[in-house]
């Protein structure tokens, strides 16, 4: 009953947050407080969405670009979360390769992912390589600390029960440290997709010729303001989504442990 | 099966900067297929000595062998069951059961037939997938002495097992562990701070002093229990009205008594 009254009032008060952004940004774009060509109204953002679902922009449909983008993220952040877990959760075990890795990672991950753009464009032209070394750039580090952190928080009887019945060090790391870490590992993986998804739309600003990165850069240069917003709401949609599936993710982890 | 002999055993530990003496020239024997318990008031050292045993921590000076081998690291031979049951709680009872048996290589059937044997003799049966967090306390220490049993370890080390239970489940593990340590006798040492339990579990009693922990005496439980008939009773409560249990207890009490320090209160 109290569950449901307050699901309503959140539905009620983000409709209204909604509405009252919308609101703002119809009246500013109604008195021109920037000129109409840069500020364009609501509607006419989402009428330009509509169009370029059918009618290609720079080559590509809007959902043509979104796929392209998808697909790189995808294969960048599995990449990530393939290199990261499993890194992070060993060398919360073995300490010779913390001690190995640590000092080279703790100062590469403090270069924005952006800043590796030269060198992507150079290596890899405009092939995948390129954007899947600037997601690599900003989703590894959060995933690789996660499970790093989780690994090495992991509670002191567990480890020990699993000496005292005979484990390896494999055994240890597969069956007590990344279960155990399982929740901050999530954690890890969801900060580690926004952070991929961020550096993804900013690589393609920069280097590529596909993507909501590129036709939002696109048409800034063609002066076309409502294909700019319309990538800026898709990003921030599918942005959303990836996020909401790993809280599902997470929310299932918890509930099969009973907590 | 295999003997415990701890010898001249001290250890310290620093806080602070200094050194405080935990453990001051220990020494105990605990001889093959007997169950031997430790009581001292917290703080003594007691759980100290069995992690020792264990290989989960190792002595300062002095020497602990188990088999009469030097105690180096843990393993399976010296099955531990912990205060805080540390059953994973990711595995279900059969899975965290197996856990042991898969270090030490035993075929599937042979396991299979093991993790049975044993869900049985803890009464643990019809409840092998179920997790950890869906059984009571109790039941989780169960499952904890299974996956020690299982393994049939030369010795058995359990530290406080019973301590996080409620009176009534702790009578009816005391009661089942002696009906298993019947059934298939194990070299055990058994660290609790209950002075009944120790004398209704043990067929010797270690009693320690307060820090730094010394041996103060050890009582021979099992002549008398053997004189008295005690497995006559099948009740706990039947065997601690009894004079001769009621005389060890006190005995054991008043060594814990002598060593009371009102500075402590």
């Amino acid at each position: 009953m109290g569950e449901e009254l307050d699901r309503t009032q959140f539905i009620w008060r983000s409709a209204t947050g909604l509405l009252i952004f919308f609101g703002l940004w119809s009246f500013a774009a109604g008195i021109e407080l920037a000129p109409r060509k840069f500020l364009p109204l609501p509607w006419e953002v989402v009428g330009r969405g509509i169009t370029l679902l059918s009618e290609p922009f720079s080559g590509q449909t809007l959902q043509g670009h979104l796929a392209a983008s998808l697909q790189r993220y995808l294969l960048g952040f599995a990449l990530s979360a393939g290199v990261g877990v499993p890194l992070g959760l060993l060398m919360g075990w073995y300490r010779w390769l913390d001690n190995m890795v640590s000092p080279l990672f703790d100062s590469l991950r403090f270069i924005a992912p952006i800043a590796w753009v030269p060198f992507a464009a150079l290596w890899f032209g405009t092939g995948i390589g390129g954007p899947m070394l600037i997601i690599f750039a900003g989703a590894f580090p959060p995933c690789l600390i996660n499970a790093y952190r989780g690994a090495r928080f992991v509670e002191r009887k567990y480890i020990e029960a699993a000496q005292v019945y005979g484990a390896s060090g494999p055994r240890v790391v597969t069956e007590v440290l990344l279960p155990a870490s399982l929740p901050s590992i999530i954690a890890g993986l969801r900060i580690g997709a926004g952070a991929g998804w961020q550096s993804l739309i900013g690589a393609e600003l920069i280097a590529a010729n596909t993507g909501i990165g590129l036709m939002m850069v696109r048409a800034q240069g063609a002066l076309d303001t409502s294909i700019v917003m319309v990538g800026m709401i898709a990003v921030g949609l599918f942005g959303l989504l990836i996020d909401v599936a790993l809280r599902g993710v997470e929310a299932w982890v918890n509930r099969t442990r009973g907590r | 099966m295999a003997n415990i002999v701890l010898d001249n055993v001290s250890r310290s530990f620093r806080r602070d900067g200094k050194d405080f003496l935990a453990l001051d020239k220990v020494s105990f024997v605990c001889n093959d297929g007997e169950f031997v318990a430790v009581v001292g008031p917290s703080g003594c050292g007691k759980t100290t000595c069995m992690r020792m045993a264990a290989g989960l921590e190792v002595a300062g000076s002095g020497s602990v062998k188990v088999g009469g081998k030097e105690v180096k690291k843990p393993g399976p031979d010296r099955a531990v069951v912990f205060q805080q049951f540390a059953l994973f709680p990711w595995k279900t009872v059969q899975e965290n059961i197996l856990f042991g048996l898969r270090s030490l290589g035993v075929g599937r059937d042979e396991s299979a037939e093991r993790v049975a044997r044993n869900l049985k003799l803890m009464n643990l049966e019809g409840y092998e997938s179920a997790y950890p967090h869906q059984l009571s306390g109790g039941m989780q220490q169960r499952v904890a002495i299974a996956r020690a049993y299982v393994l049939n370890p030369d010795v058995l080390l359990m530290d406080e097992p019973f301590g996080a239970l409620d009176a009534q489940t702790r009578t009816v593990m005391q009661e089942e562990l002696l009906r298993v340590g019947h059934a298939n006798p194990r070299t055990v040492m058994f660290i609790t701070h209950a002075v009944d339990e120790a004398v209704y579990l043990a067929d010797r009693v270690v009693v320690m002093t307060r820090r730094p922990g010394t041996v103060k005496q050890i009582i021979d439980v099992k002549p008398v229990r053997d004189a008295e008939r005690w497995q006559a009773y099948e009740r706990i409560e039947d065997v601690m009205a009894l004079a001769s249990f009621v005389h060890l207890r006190t005995q054991i009490w008043q060594l814990l008594r002598d060593q009371h320090d009102p500075a402590d209160h």
